[in-house]
């Protein structure tokens, strides 16, 4: 048997349930000293409410240890930068940015990831109709194309990052997009808005799919939150 | 770090003839001078068209020895699978292209192709990465470096616990995927393959890198002599997110310092393959400077008479 975290999973939940936050935009923030920080948002289903796609424990050590990850470092970037930018410290405001894109683009992109996936019970996986499913068809041919697409590049992707289904909005038109590590949608053009981000880091799925990405990628699709990519598309196009 | 099979295609095109022992190949390439430092001669079957493809090298210890540092499972899996399967694409890839008939470290460092990479390249890296990795670490390791290794990292660190803290933050503060070295910079700041990332450092200096992904310090002309990989899969298993604790157990418990002294000798040894080289080069190019300089006078004795003329 190899070391495992189990003295800090006994500590998991306390600390998540004590802390109140708001949750505005789904980026919970809070005010602290006039400086604007972060908290965990809160997950609108169960842990286990994924499962089979995605196993209960997956679920939450992605939730309250690496997005409260990038969470408590995104803070802690922000202080340090409001320190060096009122001290005039020109060269570590500089430095801190790989920092603060980093985990603000870890904050980002899981705040994003959660309100993609939707228990199959409540709806989870059942493909888009209305103008969002047109656009699917006349952008891609068919779901099944873009799904095919999305798999295929997130599977190549090397290393960590996620693969998007993206709207350019000044095109008008739908892409399949990735981004490396925790860039978000965002640093490939102020034109893209994220409709639906997988992750595809190995913390997403290899306690349960281990080195077989392709088979997480597979399984993903039946609890795929549609609902939430047609509004957002249906308000940006509007 | 390899073995190479060399298989006539004349006789079959599946067969494997003359499998060469990774010690046998390691000490003819140490002997030749390995990588782009000089052109080993390679063996050649007897017919034109020879097939030469990798072989998955076991790392040298029972997979389940690391434990309970690192599991048997996690083993297992990162040699048996993400090794396995970076050697199967690296095969497939080199099959029939120009690639085939290179050494590992020479696949890499020209399907780097200066940062513009080809395909190959991920698993090629990925390839040599884990042989490394594999022989960075052993049953019982850990503890102190000792003689010239130790003196070196108190010389460029300061003491070994200032070197300690620097790879661990280094391995902790990788973002995403990607491997953490302990590498002897001798280059000479003339990288041909790639940017320099410590330009302003001294050369023949004990360095700390970060390469994100695949990629590894060959391509900058560095010689690495120890490898943490920082990619999930390394550690999920068994440490899930608390990668600060895989790397502190790597380095309290598994690194294998007689590996990374093995590999510094390799690299002093090469600075003294290099040195005699452009010793002699030198020398040759005394050579031709007095050979054009003799031609140069004659020359311009030659001018001399038709000015007179």
């Amino acid at each position: 048997m190899a070391l495992r975290a189990s003295a800090a999973r006994k500590t998991l939940g306390n600390w998540f349930s004590v802390r109140k936050f708001m949750a505005v935009g789904g980026l919970g923030h809070r005010q602290s000293r006039g400086l604007q920080t972060f908290s965990l948002p809160d997950l609108p289903y169960d842990y286990g409410a994924l499962e089979p796609a995605i196993s209960a424990e997956i679920m939450q050590l992605h939730h309250q240890k690496h997005h409260q990850t990038y969470i408590t470092n995104y803070n802690k970037a922000l202080e340090q930068l409001d320190e060096a930018v009122n001290k005039g410290e020109v060269s570590k405001v500089v430095h801190l940015q790989s920092t603060i894109k980093f985990n603000g683009g870890g904050h980002v992109n899981h705040s994003i990831f959660w309100k993609n996936l939707k228990p199959i019970a409540e709806g989870g996986g059942e493909p888009p109709h209305s103008a969002l499913g047109w656009a699917i068809d006349q952008n891609f041919g068919s779901l099944e194309t873009l799904i095919q697409k999305m798999n295929t590049e997130g599977a190549a992707l090397q290393g960590s990052g996620w693969v998007w289904l993206a709207l350019d909005k000044e095109a008008k038109k739908l892409r399949v997009e990735t981004t490396a590590n925790q860039d978000p949608l965002i640093t490939k053009g102020t034109n893209f808005i994220p409709l639906l981000g997988i992750d595809v880091w190995e913390h997403a799925y290899y306690l349960q799919y281990k080195n077989v990405r392709p088979d997480y990628l597979k399984n993903i699709w039946n609890v795929i939150n549609w609902k939430y990519a047609i509004e957002v598309y249906e308000n940006e196009v509007a | 770090m390899r073995m190479a099979c060399l298989a006539s295609e004349l006789s079959s095109s599946t067969a494997i003839c003359h499998p060469l022992p990774q010690r046998w190949r390691s000490t003819f390439a140490q002997r030749r001078g390995i990588g782009r430092w000089s052109s080993p001669k390679r063996l050649r079957c007897a017919s034109v068209n020879v097939r030469c493809y990798f072989q998955l090298i076991p790392p040298p210890y029972p997979l389940s020895s690391l434990e309970p540092y690192m599991s048997q499972e996690t083993v297992e899996r990162h040699w048996g699978r993400h090794h396995r399967e970076h050697l199967n694409s690296l095969n497939t890839h080199i099959a029939g292209s120009e690639l085939n008939e290179m050494p590992l470290e020479e696949i890499v460092l020209a399907s780097y192709n200066k940062g513009d990479c080809l395909p190959v390249f991920i698993h090629a890296a990925q390839t040599w990465n884990h042989d490394f990795f594999w022989q960075s670490m052993k049953p019982g390791g850990g503890g102190r470096p000792s003689g010239i290794l130790l003196q070196l990292i108190e010389r460029d660190f300061g003491s070994f616990e200032l070197f300690l803290k620097e790879f661990k933050t280094a391995a902790l503060t990788q973002f995403g995927s990607g491997w953490v070295w302990l590498t002897y910079k001798s280059n000479r700041l003339d990288v041909g393959n790639a940017v320099n990332p410590c330009p302003s450092a001294e050369d023949n200096k004990l360095v700390v890198a970060k390469t994100p992904n695949a990629i590894n310090p060959l391509v900058w002309d560095y010689s690495p002599l120890l490898a943490i990989d920082v990619w999930e899969h390394a550690y999920y298993l068994d440490y899930e997110n608390q990668r600060a604790e895989y790397i502190s157990v790597f380095m309290d418990k598994l690194v294998s310092w007689d590996f990374v002294s093995s590999r510094l000798a390799m690299a002093f040894a090469r600075d003294e393959e290099r040195a005699r080289k452009d010793a002699s080069s030198s020398e040759e190019d005394d050579l031709v400077l007095a050979d054009s300089a003799a031609r140069e006078m004659f020359l311009d004795s030659d001018d001399d008479d038709s000015e007179t003329e």
